[in-house]
């Protein structure tokens, strides 16, 4: 990943306590995992910003370099990586995610 | 596509004790659900877990031959979690 790859990424994940980087858009995902995250998000009523990463191949490949996580989507709170839709969804089922939004979003 | 068997043989590579249990979701063996369970997981958090079994699958993913991984780790039962 080059630097200017690098630094977009580190501006996207700063412009929003919750980023979410998925495949589509939050009306229109286009994989089941980024509905996921986008539906449990929602559920939560927590306002987020996303990315596609299906529009930009740089971005594509350079999210899983930065995070040493090669799967969409990704989500960032408040600039700490978060976990793809598997650890949303634990999280969420075990009540953790609400608290650890309302705690991070709340600072 | 992969055979369940050489996902579970690329996991028990990385990491030894892991149990694992993979499930073909549509039979076109490349949208897995794989569960594993290893005492190396002990005092991780879910974020290493799951970069430890990706590490081990590192080949299949970055070829996309696995093209959509649901994956999840818990630690044997008479482990400590944290």
């Amino acid at each position: 990943m080059d630097d200017s790859t690098r630094s977009r990424i580190e501006t996207l994940i700063a412009s929003s306590p919750v980023f979410v980087f998925m495949k589509g858009s939050k009306l229109m995902p286009q994989c089941g995992f980024s509905n996921n995250v986008v539906q449990i998000l929602h559920s939560l009523g927590v306002s987020f910003e996303t990315f596609d990463v299906l529009s930009d191949m740089e971005i594509r490949q350079g999210i899983k370099e930065f995070s040493s996580w090669p799967t969409i989507p990704q989500v960032y709170v408040k600039g700490e990586f978060m976990g793809g839709s598997d650890i949303l969804i634990e999280m969420y089922n075990a009540g953790e995610l609400k608290e650890k939004l309302e705690v991070a979003l709340a600072s | 596509m992969v055979q369940p068997a050489a996902v579970e043989a690329a996991i028990q590579r990385a990491i030894p004790d892991a149990v694992v249990t993979v499930e073909d979701l549509t039979g076109g063996g490349d949208h897995l659900q794989v569960s594993v369970t290893s005492s190396a997981f002990s005092g991780l958090s879910r974020i290493r877990q799951h970069q430890m079994v990706y590490g081990a699958l590192q080949q299949e993913l970055a070829s996309e031959a696995i093209h959509a991984l649901a994956l999840n780790t818990t630690v044997p039962a008479d482990q400590p979690t944290d």
